[in-house]
């Protein structure tokens, strides 16, 4: 036995949160390990596991996050984890949703069956009240023979008992039982332990009533949707135009000229850090240097609307929104082969691929995986991309924006629809809880925007940077030229584009915004831009949605998707140039 | 009678569940058991999922799923 595999094996206790979806395991998670991790009011979220340290008197122990499952038998990719992981771990911390008692015993009686030390908790304690229920803990804790800690996870109530208990839980000698057999025991459980007060609908439960039901629901969607959308683009475009543009251009841009011409007043390296002049000027949006185009694209043209989408898309994540979305759109993902769930996926898309990837696991089938994966790559562009096309459409109108956009959301329709019918597999239909709204907290609220746009600054912003770097060794070394003559057929002879913006699609591989943002020197007509960038959306996803797909859908499932991206973005590219530039 | 022809509003009872093992199992942890009250809160048109309410939770549930549902009207 190697030395690395003795420690593990001897190293850190693993102590595992296990329980249905959104339970508020992941809550519990960054109580006990202090980590920031991403919670969302919507089942499944948690696709992937995570992992951190917690202390235990001193002791060191690693905390896994397991994704939600409401049986140790799986029904989707998120729950297989969940189980493959039970093995590995020395203690169970099985958190249940005290609201959603009896369902969630289910997984608790498996999990005492498990050989395994489990100890229990009770988690949401604070809305057991509110909603008329009244569990005796002592009796519960007596009947299941394991600790139960009732738990408030947001409030971090109970969670000091709970660890300072975690050394109490033990694996309870019981005889495995059927199904039937656990079905009776559960029912005997709520029966003893459990009352539930009748009482009246609340006022938020009579609103949640109101946007599933379709002749209410659909003009909410729309309304809620249409204001998130003017709430990014009008703040966005107002910190762009009044603060972050007048900043680059009036100070930063003076300043940065000075010093880099200081030392390299002309030549291969000031054409590299701040890159060429137009007309005599520097511009930030094409002159295509490191220390001018790679700071202005990433930290003016996208991050703003970064930031705003994800604020956004935390709010109606936070909130419980979501799902009543998927409930909406559902009849309409049944015809392309998926359900509802799907929308998450798109959701978390247009803030970047790779997320939107990962969650495809909380569908259950693979033609269901294969089709949502194929769909985002294709017709779902980041916000980073989105970004980049109104910066360099909106100066056009709004009107071609719209054809851009239109054609990917009829794409998406239109290719799930085909697909459907020709990828074997099967469809099941949606069922998932809806979780009961809740009031977001804003400290959740801003630290969960935090850790993505983190992210992106993180992971994005340095390939930004590289992709620009790309970009000036294209034009410096004249790879530009030969890349352009082998693509020429494709882009001048079938997309009716120059053969310059062969460069867009390489650079497009590593970054869609650097890409998009290449277009600009081109001195392209509003509509053979619209045609390349709606090229570039569909061709290919960047490298790190690649990466990921490929581990999501495997090898030979990720080629047949990449056949599938490159003959639509053909067949499409052919069809706009008909019908955009009548040639 | 199935679950996909009660109206919405209404309350019914679930009599029994229909389908193979793991279908009832999966009905059963999301709380839809037989014995339980079940009201449809709403219905999505053409073919569309429902909305229904057991014990205060809401689910939704595919029309063809809500077919092998039974129930009796209360
Ligand atoms: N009222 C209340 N809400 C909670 C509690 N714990 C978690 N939540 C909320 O429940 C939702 C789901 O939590 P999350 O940790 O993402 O669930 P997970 O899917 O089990 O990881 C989030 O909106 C949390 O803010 C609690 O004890 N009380």
């Amino acid at each position: 036995m190697s030395l690395k595999h003795k420690n593990e094996k001897k190293g850190l206790k693993k102590i595992l949160l296990m329980g249905n979806p959104n339970v508020g395991k992941s809550v519990i998670f960054s109580r006990l390990t202090g980590a920031n991790v991403i919670c969302s009011n919507y089942p499944g979220t948690t696709v992937d596991f995570t992992k951190g340290i917690m202390r235990i008197k001193g002791e060191r122990a690693n905390v896994i996050d397991v994704p939600g499952t409401c049986s140790l038998e799986p029904v989707n990719k998120a729950e297989e984890v969940a189980v493959k992981m039970l093995k590995e771990g020395d203690i169970i911390i099985n958190v249940v949703d005290a609201t959603n008692f009896e369902r969630n015993l289910y997984l608790t009686i498996e999990l005492l069956e498990q050989n395994i030390r489990v100890i229990v908790a009770l988690n949401m304690w604070d809305d057991v009240k509110h909603k008329g229920i009244n569990i005796d803990v002592k009796e519960l804790e007596k009947m299941l023979n394991v600790p139960i800690i009732p738990t408030v996870a947001v409030t971090g109530e109970g969670i000091k008992t709970l660890v300072s208990r975690l050394d109490e839980a033990k694996s309870p000698d019981v005889k495995p039982k059927s199904e039937e057999e656990k079905w009776i025991e559960i029912g005997e459980i709520v029966k003893k332990v459990q009352t539930v007060k009748h009482r009246h609908h609340t006022f938020s439960e009579r609103i949640s009533d109101a946007t599933v039901k379709p002749v209410t629901g659909i003009p909410i969607a729309i309304i809620v949707l249409f204001l998130v959308f003017q709430f990014i683009i009008t703040i966005g475009n107002f910190v762009i135009e009044e603060i972050l543009d007048p900043f680059f251009c009036n100070y930063y841009g003076p300043w940065i000229t000075g010093i880099v011409s200081s030392f390299a007043p002309s030549g291969t390296l000031h054409d590299i850090l701040v890159g060429q002049f137009v007309e005599g000027e520097l511009d930030f949006a094409q002159s295509f240097g490191l220390l001018t185009t790679g700071l202005y694209v990433p930290f003016v043209m996208v991050l703003p609307f970064v930031t705003l989408f994800y604020l956004m898309l935390g709010l109606l994540e936070d909130v419980g929104y979501l799902p009543r979305i998927a409930v909406l759109v559902d009849t309409i993902f049944h015809r392309l082969g998926l359900h509802g769930s799907a929308i998450v996926s798109v959701m978390l898309g247009l803030g970047c691929n790779v997320p939107g990837a990962l969650s495809t696991r909380i569908l259950e089938t693979r033609k269901q995986r294969f089709i949502s994966a194929t769909l985002l790559a294709i017709c779902v562009p980041c916000m980073a991309q989105t970004a980049m096309i109104f910066g360099i459409l909106g100066r056009y109108g709004a009107g071609y924006i719209m054809i851009v956009f239109s054609t990917l959301i009829l794409l998406y329709l239109l290719l799930g629809f085909i697909m459907k019918k020709l990828i074997k597999g099967e469809s099941p239909e949606l069922f998932m809880e809806i979780p009961p709204y809740r009031k977001p907290s804003l400290t959740a609220l801003m630290k969960k925007t935090w850790m993505r746009v983190r992210s992106f600054l993180v992971e994005a912003v340095p390939f930004v940077i590289l992709g620009v770097f790309i970009v000036n060794i294209l034009y410096i070394s004249g790879a530009i030229d030969i890349l352009g003559n082998i693509f020429a057929p494709v882009l001048v002879g079938w997309l009716g584009l120059p053969k310059e913006a062969a460069g867009a699609l390489i650079v497009g591989f590593l970054r869609k915004d650097v890409a998009v943002g290449m277009l600009l020197p081109l001195g392209l007509s509003p509509m053979q831009l619209v045609v390349a960038s709606t090229m570039l959306a569909i061709y290919f996803p960047c490298i790190a949605t690649f990466v990921v797909l490929i581990r999501e859908l495997g090898v030979k499932d990720m080629i047949k998707s990449c056949i599938i991206m490159l003959s639509v973005a053909l067949i499409v590219g052919g069809a706009l140039r008909l019908i955009l530039l009548g040639v | 009678m199935d679950l996909s022809k009660l109206k919405p509003g209404k309350i019914a009872r679930i009599v029994g569940l229909e389908g193979g093992h793991g279908f009832k199992r999966n009905l059963r942890i999301k709380g839809i058991k037989e014995g339980k009250n079940i009201k449809i809160i709403a219905r999505q048109p053409v073919g569309g999922p429902l909305v229904v309410e057991v014990e205060g939770m809401q689910t939704v549930i595919g029309r063809g799923m809500a077919r092998k549902i039974f129930v009796e009207e209360l």
